[in-house]
């Protein structure tokens, strides 16, 4: 294997583990901050997605559609959030995942008979289309450099908030200690009612830059649910670092075991045997790196503290 | 008298009456739906076991269904007939993955256990996806079933419709003396407070492991018996949607109650059946009623059916 080759897997794997993590975010605050499990997050990826979809059909310019995409992914969240969610708080976990389960059904089905049940795509936007020079072999397309960058941005402009900000101190000390914050005159359905806002919006925006490079379909939100979960339990529930350095992680594993896991089995096993494990190993990796990682450290790498 | 032992054996002698029953009206088509819903129920019941008394949510239930099935399919392929040889097969199939992956999720509690439960589910499901030689994505289509020594009273033909009903009495009766049992209550006490059931001596991860082993090989027996009736295997049997549906099953029917699971079962599958006769798009009507269900009717079906008295049971 070829050097380029490996340095495109790993930009490649970069990009999944910071797409993993602007849901996984969101995600985690939830949890965090509200003890609030909820299964429907994936769905706003599915959500942001098609909204990108509609809009750049509606107004033929990806930036405007973007901007659009953000507010109704926003307004969605605010939505379910006074309609349905904020009835969970103080319920037990079973009931969370049981209501949740019934709006990922629902809009799941919607998005079947709004848009149709086949795959749709979108095309990456003219300003950002084609690739550049890396280095004298390597190309690599811009709109993925761009996701790179943005993801970055994001990542860093979320830490900076929970760490030097009122709110996100507020946010930190509302994942401790609810009662104590709100008892300090702190209006914490509000903090509640932000942390799921953001928290839906960069799961939508996710959707948003992942729709024109893999598929739209109903139940995309899914799969990518169960990895953000799997990021959250390697990383530490409630903690945006280890969320970070946990979707890197992900991201960078998952990408390389499923090009490289077939050829690498095939130094110790006869290469039909190898082909025949090597897409199962792979997809079973991530898996067993977040078994090894609970044997080692059962609160994750690198847990926040006092949540409950 | 217990009015929760009189309504489990009136839905029994229901079941026991419907094959003869149903060809009197015309409606022998029904029993396929039976069948579904009792398959779901066994299930479920074996899931209340480690959700209603153990506490333990697990959203990767369903995943031991399809290994029982994957099991039992795999050594179908592999010329093994005696139905008694395939359900060893399932259950030291089942047992194993259960004990590895039980022993891994019970280091974590709570929403950890949820998550961990998915992730090891969705491993498994992406594993029989990836059994290319066995029908991958698209599943297995069975030409030879297994036979009880020649017999084929455990095929569609036969009497396969009775020994699911068997099937579902044995785990119905034996979960509930599981939960009425010395091993029930230090569950349901590992459940309500562990550090105290701790210090009393019980050794609660190991109880909590026992139990989450027993509902596999329950489950995995439900995929046995999946394989037969549909005399095929595909992996979404074992998708995270059907964990799912076992748990809107148990908690629907009510938790950790003698009926709660086998009501709940029966309840989806009929409000499923009903649901899409009416309209095509019927997930837009069930996914809210799951909700509403959630908010205003917290004790589950159970609940209706039983007197103030006797909650609880």
């Amino acid at each position: 294997m070829s050097l380029t080759l490996f340095l495109i897997l790993c930009l490649n794997g970069l990009q999944y583990g910071l797409l993993l993590f602007l849901i996984a975010a969101g995600l985690t605050l939830v949890f965090g901050v509200m003890g609030f499990i909820n299964l429907a997050h994936g769905v706003q990826y599915m959500v942001g997605a098609y909204l990108i979809f509609a809009f750049t059909g509606l107004t033929g310019h990806f930036g405007l559609a973007l901007v659009l995409s953000l507010v109704t992914a926003l307004l969605i969240g605010l939505l379910l959030e006074y309609v349905v969610f904020r009835h969970l708080y103080d319920r037990t976990h079973l009931d969370q995942v049981l209501a949740t389960f019934g709006i990922i059904i629902f809009l799941n089905e919607l998005a079947k008979v709004l848009f149709g049940p086949t795959t749709l795509s979108i095309a990456t936007p003219e300003f950002l289309s084609g690739s550049i020079q890396l280095t004298e072999q390597l190309r690599y397309p811009v709109y993925r450099l761009v996701t790179i960058g943005v993801g970055l941005v994001v990542a860093a402009g979320l830490f900076l908030t929970i760490s030097y900000t009122r709110t996100g101190m507020l946010i930190r000390a509302g994942s401790t200690t609810p009662e104590m914050v709100a008892a300090l005159g702190v209006n914490i359905k509000q903090l509640f009612r932000i942390v799921f806002g953001v928290g839906a919006m960069l799961a939508g925006f996710a959707g948003v830059i992942a729709a024109p490079i893999f598929a739209i379909e109903p139940g995309m939100g899914d799969n990518i649910l169960i990895v953000a979960f799997v990021v959250i339990i390697i990383g530490g529930v409630g903690s945006i670092g280890g969320a970070f350095v946990a979707a890197i992680l992900v991201g960078l594993i998952d990408t390389l075991g499923r090009s490289l896991a077939t050829e690498l089995l095939s130094f110790v096993f006869n290469p039909s045997m190898a082909n025949q494990i090597g897409p199962a190993l792979a997809s079973m990796l991530i898996y067993i790196l977040m078994a090894a990682i609970l044997v080692i450290r059962p609160k994750g790498l690198l847990p926040a503290k006092g949540v409950h | 008298m217990d009015r929760s032992l009189v309504i489990g054996a009136l839905i029994f002698a229901c079941l026991l009456a419907m094959p003869v029953l149903l060809p009197l009206v015309g409606a022998e088509y029904l029993t396929g739906l039976l069948i579904k819903a009792m398959l779901l129920a066994i299930a479920a019941i074996s899931l209340d076991l480690i959700i209603g008394h153990g506490g333990m949510v697990s959203l990767g239930h369903a995943a031991f269904i399809g290994v029982g099935a994957y099991a039992a399919a795999i050594g179908l392929e592999s010329g093994i007939e005696n139905i008694l040889v395939l359900l060893l097969l399932t259950l030291v199939v089942t047992g194993g993955i259960a004990l590895i992956t039980g022993a891994l999720a019970l280091r974590t509690t709570g929403v950890y256990f949820l998550m961990i439960t998915l992730a090891f589910g969705q491993m498994i499901y992406f594993t029989l996806t990836s059994l290319a030689a066995y029908g991958g994505d698209d599943g297995l289509t069975l030409w030879s079933l297994a036979t009880f020594f020649g017999s084929d009273i455990v095929q569609n033909r036969g009497g396969l419709y009775f020994v699911i009903l068997a099937v579902l009495f044995l785990s119905w009766f034996g979960v509930y003396r599981i939960s009425q049992s010395r091993f029930g209550r230090v569950l349901r006490a590992a459940r309500d407070n562990p550090q105290r059931a701790e210090v009393m001596g019980y050794p609660i991860a190991r109880y909590q492991l026992i139990a989450y082993v027993i509902a596999a090989l329950i489950a995995g027996i439900s995929g046995l018996l999946l394989v037969q009736h549909a005399e095929f295997v595909s992996p979404s049997i074992a998708a995270w949607q059907r964990s799912g549906d076992l748990i809107v099953a148990v908690v629907l029917g009510g938790l950790g109650t003698r009926n709660g699971a086998l009501l709940g079962a029966f309840f989806i599958v009929i409000v499923e059946e009903l649901l899409s006769s009416v309209i095509h798009e019927w997930r837009l009507i069930y996914g809210p009623l799951l909700v509403l269900l959630v908010l205003y009717a917290k004790g589950g079906l159970n609940d209706l059916l039983t007197p103030a008295a006797q909650k609880g049971r």
